[in-house]
């Protein structure tokens, strides 16, 4: 995939279909020129034969056909730039994953279009509150599912069209400040 | 500076609209495939488009989803459009500037776009 942001919303994806309801999306930049990004979740998790097999591409829990490319890909990305990869998972708690890029490798593709992406993986699963933080070395935000699920009310879940847009440019003008 | 504010702007707004959709019936489903193949394929552009093109033309009976694989993962970005009392049609290959196409003709005009499904990829 071309932009880091498009790995994090395919591996975000494993957290909802794993029944979480929250969802937390980390991102820390250091000066050091290494990205951090910890995705966890309180779904349903791993036991420790799955959590040891996902990173191989004909390990997949889905029925349609064998193979599952979401893990293996993503850890090839953080491994090609230096980086690392991680999981830890407790079953009926929560994984989490943890991936390491190196900025300056040759092979990190950028960070890429992280409003549209963050905002999508909420389209995507309107019931699930998600937090996203991204750290830099100029500054951090925080933004959170749960504060605008109160402004809307019930009538208005978070897969609206107006409501995605409203995210994507919120999260763009915070972007935009660190 | 976007602002709280404006969330609820937008919750009185659909508050008004919100009769007109139960009352029209006729709630039309648009899924676009979602997975890792879907995504690698470029599947986020063309799910943006549909958003931004409901949105701006204001259609309110129109629900967008997201799903894993469909299945034919050579084919994507793949998007299904579910019409109440027609049947399904999948979208194959998809680009960013098909979508207005298939929002004006097949969802609103209710023609369907025949040189971009998968009977006409096949």
């Amino acid at each position: 995939m071309k932009e880091l942001a498009l790995y994090f919303l395919d591996i975000v994806k494993n957290s909802t279909a794993a029944g979480a309801r929250h969802v937390n999306l980390s991102l820390s930049e250091c000066e050091d020129g290494t990205l951090t990004a910890v995705i966890s979740d309180d779904g349903k998790g791993m036991s420790p034969d799955l959590l040891a097999a996902v990173s191989d591409p004909f390990t997949t829990t889905r029925t349609t056909r064998k193979v599952g490319m979401g893990i293996p890909l993503y850890r090839m990305a953080a491994e090609q730039t230096g980086g690392s990869l991680s999981l830890e998972s407790t079953l009926g708690a929560g994984t989490t994953i943890t991936a390491v890029f190196h900025r300056g490798h040759l092979d990190c593709p950028p960070l890429g279009d992280l409003p549209g992406a963050a905002a999508l993986m909420v389209q995507g699963s309107p019931q699930v509150d998600f937090t996203l933080v991204h750290t830099t070395v100029k500054g951090s935000y925080t933004f959170q599912t749960e504060q605008i699920r109160d402004l809307l009310g019930p009538e208005v879940p978070l897969d609206t069209p107006e409501v995605f847009l409203w995210i994507r440019e919120f999260l763009a003008e915070q972007e935009a400040n660190i | 500076m976007k602002s709280l504010e404006e969330l609820k702007a937008i919750r009185e707004k659909m508050k008004q609209q919100m009769d007109i959709r139960d009352q029209s019936g006729d709630n039309i489903r648009v899924v676009v495939g979602m997975a890792t193949c879907g995504i690698a394929a470029g599947a986020k552009p063309v799910l943006t488009a549909f958003l931004d093109e409901i949105q701006r033309r204001g259609l309110r009976n129109v629900t967008v989803a997201q799903t894993g694989c469909i299945g034919v993962c050579r084919l994507e970005p793949i998007v299904e459009v579910y019409i109440p009392g027609e049947e399904k049609v999948t979208y194959v290959k998809m680009k960013p500037d098909m979508v207005p196409v298939v929002v004006n003709e097949h969802l609103v005009n209710r023609r369907v776009v025949t040189e971009y499904t998968i009977g006409a990829a096949e």
